[in-house]
């Protein structure tokens, strides 16, 4: 294999270094190194390549949304090495069967790793828990489970859920959201959505079942995952079960670090627009504000893009009708520099841990999140934080459009992304 | 006195020039009710129905000078044609002025339409679909303040206070005391308005 | 005015009062033996309601047809948000046939706005889900005008389930342009959690602001929010918030009842209230006619005011 140097990359953000790479791993950090070919990362800053907890790739069932080989094709173009394919398909990605033909198609996309996502119950049903020894075993081994999309509402059963997956070091990623609160729910319960008259979701229909699942993991003694956290609520009971010692890890997306539900009633694509319907649904000014504090702290251990694709039909109808998510993946870094880095919560350093290094640690991703150093395997993502880009969804590798950042002006981009010291990005396009 | 900072900046300038002032305008009108008077011998069946705004002060002062010679009391209404102009696309939707009717209507009566300014043709047109569909008076006919010609219809006036003549280009302003604090007929250059 | 009346919030102070006043003028209209109008001639306003409403239907297509537009009746009824042609190719073959009003009725909140993105002509909102129905408020103030003069610091008090209810929505926010002083009376289950973020006063005892009102709206209580936990039997919902005889008593002498209709008779309002003199019912239909006339002569009786297609 040729041996590749990545001239003048910033680590982090640090002082600008050569890279050395050769047979997929760091070989050697310096100045004036040479290779067989030459990458000029002058002014880019190096980060652990991106990793994703939390990824709709649509396929089996709805490839006219987005299909592993499209959805990869967009993860490595926002810098991702690794991504998590979430098991609500169709067929449910809920028996080996499915997750190893999601694990071997990600494999021959070759973009980027994926790492399927059980299903916790038969079907997303919410009543028999599903094979999750056999996925946890097969080819995909498989460590994450999650209904997301559902909640795993019954208590016996989610008990019995983060028991049984400790026999693999498994973790179940709970979509909370109790499902009697949020009937024919639409958007965030608050001043917005009374005035438009659309029916409400309210905070406490997702703290109600993250404080129970915090509860229950310590019971148990288990490991649980909460996805895409959006309440300063939420973040409160999080923090305190942390506070005790619990095992308990959340995430939050990039959108809910940045968007409001005042978007639904006025934005610059009008009112009711679905662009802006997404499960957990946006919240108010003061939850972004707990959000951003959260995941400065730590509290929250790692940005998930919840990356949803979406025909065009899905969202071009009433608001009612929608289909709820919001395509992230070619957005995500760009939207954790606005809202974390330029308000000065985060540095790269921590940009690097919230979005490779938990998220790997989390999914037991073994040779992705480590720090960019000697004999670390080289997954590389070289970033231009001082580009400004305007997003338009026209040149975007998935196969859907539904960004809520059209026509908005986002900083940086992703120049280069490395897998295992393989482009599969350079110079912003696929490699 | 009220007067705009428009008119006194083209009194200033000498552009506007008034065509009847304050007493002509009631002399026109004293020798129009003369005229209704002859012309429908005595006024005994006729309503005046002036077409908002100016036309409905003008129709009131025709009734008070037929008391006046008279004694007799004329019914006046107004009638609004916004609904019924042929024009209402070049601008956007106005507000209606009142139509109000004599109590006694129209039917059978001598409707004497009376309006400030007969220019088009178009305006009277308009009153007289909407007479139409309010009822069937014995014969119609007009009286306006000035005329400035440019018929644009086969329609002329039975009563004129001032003929006028006038280029396009120029704008008749009528000022009335009950609506804009004097007695006025001005002759503007376009842009002076 | 805007091109389009979507919500109530729509309208300025002047906006409101050009309606009512036009409304006043188009009055005097319908009392004379013909009752047509050249004004909106060689003009075509499409009826599109998802959602049936004779009542309404009937009330947008008298309101054109005495301007002489030409009216297409739209029925899309049981084309539902889950099923069925979409709302979007349904705009588009509105705008195939040249429609330079739509008047649409859906079920689901919001479904004008989307429309008015995909038509050129002007958008009328006659009901969105449980959103606004502004045409009803403009009415009813319509009415409360015409019993009671100006709305300046007049009191009016709705009652019934604001949650749900697209007519209490336009009614605050008109009334509120109107200088009206709005409360709203209600189980606090059916009241929007940030109903104190609404230019209106709340309050749970019906009996208390009986006395201070000058206009009593009760509105529609849907028989299925009871096995939905809103209120345990329609008897205590009856009890403590129905429009009975001993509670009109509490009102002073000029004051109005008002419904939006239909009513439950028995219900939200006693049927010898519904029929007493105080009540402007009947009256709301005849308004609500003229109402639409005016809405749809400002609209529509002006220039084009050349809206473009998102």
């Amino acid at each position: 294999m040729k041996t590749i140097v990545i001239k003048g990359a910033r680590i982090l953000g640090g002082e600008p270094v050569d890279i050395l790479v050769r047979d997929g791993v760091v070989a050697e950090i310096g100045q004036d190194l040479s290779g067989d070919e030459t990458v000029d990362a002058r002014g880019l800053i190096a980060l652990p390549g991106l990793v994703d907890l939390h990824t709709h790739l649509r396929e089996p069932g709805r490839e006219d949304a987005e299909t592993v080989e499209t959805g990869t094709r967009a993860a490595a173009l926002g810098g991702y090495t690794a991504v998590h394919a979430m098991a609500n398909t169709d067929p449910v990605a809920d028996t080996a069967g499915v997750v190893e033909q999601v694990w071997r198609l990600g494999q021959e996309a070759g973009h980027c790793d994926v790492r399927p996502v059980g299903a916790v119950t038969v079907g997303l049903e919410g009543e028999r828990l599903a094979e999750l020894g056999a996925m946890a075993d097969s080819a995909a081994r498989v460590r994450v489970f999650s209904d997301d999309g559902k909640c795993v509402s019954d208590a016996v059963l989610m008990r019995r859920a983060l028991e049984y997956v400790k026999a693999f070091d498994g973790v179940v990623a709970q979509h909370a959201q109790e499902p009697r609160l949020t009937k024919d729910a639409q958007m965030n319960e608050g001043a917005v959505s009374g005035r438009l008259g659309l029916t409400g979701w309210p905070a406490v229909a997702e703290e109600a079942i993250i404080a129970r699942d915090c509860l229950l993991a310590a019971h148990v003694g288990s490991r649980l995952h909460v996805c895409h956290l959006s309440t300063a609520g939420s973040v409160e009971i999080v923090r305190w079960a942390k506070s005790k010692g619990w095992d308990v890890t959340a995430e939050v997306t990039p959108h809910h670090l940045l968007l409001t539900d005042d978007l639904v009633e006025d934005s610059p694509v009008g009112s009711y627009n679905p662009i802006y319907k997404v499960n957990p649904p946006l919240r108010t000014r003061a939850d972004v504000e707990a959000l951003r504090a959260a995941l400065a702290d730590g509290t929250i251990d790692c940005v998930a893009t919840d990356h949803a694709p979406h025909p065009l039909e899905d969202k071009e109808t009433e608001w009612a009708a929608a289909a709820m998510g919001m395509i992230g993946l070619e957005t995500a870094l760009s939207v954790v520099q606005e809202a974390m880095v330029e308000t000065g919560l985060l540095d790269w350093a921590g940009v690097a841990e919230r979005m490779s290094h938990a998220p790997a640690r989390i999914g037991r991703v073994a040779d992705h999140g480590q720090p960019i150093e000697v004999g670390a395997p080289a997954n590389i993502t070289l970033y231009d934080a001082e580009a400004r880009t305007e997003v338009d969804p026209a040149g975007y590798a998935s196969k859907s459009r539904n960004t809520p950042y059209e026509g908005r002006s986002l900083p940086g981009r992703v120049v280069a992304t490395f897998l295992r010291g393989r482009p599969t990005v350079l110079d912003g396009k696929l490699a | 006195m009220v007067f705009s900072l428009a008119d006194a900046v083209s009194h200033a300038r000498g552009s506007a020039h008034a065509v009847l002032e304050g007493p002509d305008i009631n002399r026109a009108l004293i020798r129009i009710s003369h005229e209704i008077l002859e012309r429908t011998k005595g006024a005994e069946d006729i309503v005046l129905l002036g077409i908002p705004t100016r036309g409905v002060h003008l129709a009131q002062r025709l009734a008070a000078y037929i008391r006046q010679f008279e004694g007799r009391s004329v019914p006046v209404g107004s009638l609004d044609v916004t609904m019924y102009r042929d024009d209402l696309r070049l601008r956007p939707a106005r507000a209606l002025g009142r139509t109000e009717l004599p109590s006694d209507g129209i039917d059978g009566r001598i409707v004497v339409l009376v309006d400030d300014v007969l220019y088009s043709g178009r305006t009277v047109r308009s009153a007289l679909d909407a007479l139409n569909d309010l009822g069937r008076p014995q014969a119609v006919q007009l009286a306006a303040l000035v005329d400035r010609g440019h018929r644009e219809l086969p329609i002329r006036a039975d009563y004129v206070g001032k003929n006028l003549p006038t280029s396009k280009s120029e704008i008749v302003k009528v000022y009335l005391e009950e609506n804009d604090g004097r007695d006025a007929v001005l002759l503007l250059k376009e842009g002076d308005k | 005015m805007k091109r389009h009346l979507i919500s109530a919030a729509d309208l300025s102070r002047d906006d409101a009062l050009l309606i009512l006043d036009t409304a006043d003028e188009l009055a005097k209209i319908s009392e004379r033996s013909i009752k047509k109008l050249p004004t909106l001639r060689g003009r075509t306003v499409v009826n599109l309601f998802f959602e049936d409403s004779t009542r309404t239907r009937i009330s947008f297509e008298a309101a054109a047809k005495r301007l002489s537009a030409d009216v297409i009746n739209f029925s899309a009824k049981g084309s539902s948000v889950s099923k069925g042609e979409s709302l979007k190719d349904t705009a588009l073959t509105l705008e195939a046939m040249g429609a330079d009003a739509v008047v649409i009725r859906h079920g689901a909140s919001g479904a004008p706005h989307r429309l008015a993105n995909w038509v050129r002509g002007s958008v009328v909102n006659a009901g969105d889900g449980t959103h606004e129905h502004p045409t009803q408020a403009l009415l009813d103030a319509f009415t409360m005008r015409r019993r009671l003069g100006s709305l300046d610091g007049r009191k009016v008090t709705i009652v019934g389930d604001v949650l749900h209810s697209r007519v209490a929505r336009s009614n605050v926010l008109l009334l509120a342009t109107l200088g009206a002083e709005v409360t709203l009376v209600a189980p606090p289950t059916l009241l929007p959690v940030t109903v104190d973020s609404w230019p209106c006063e709340v309050s749970y005892d019906l009996d208390a602001v009986l006395p201070k009102s000058d206009v009593v709206m009760m509105l529609r209580v849907q028989r299925e929010r009871m096995n939905a936990a809103f209120f345990p039997t329609e008897r205590e919902y009856s009890r403590r918030y129905g429009l009975d005889r001993e509670r009109v008593a509490k009102l002073h002498d000029d004051a109005v009842v008002m419904h939006p209709g239909p009513m439950n008779r028995g219900m939200e309002i006693a049927a010898e209230v519904a029929d007493s003199p105080r009540s402007t019912i009947v009256e709301q239909v005849a308004n609500g006619v003229t109402t639409r006339m005016a809405v749809l002569y400002l609209l529509l009786g002006g220039a084009d005011l050349g809206g473009e297609i998102q």
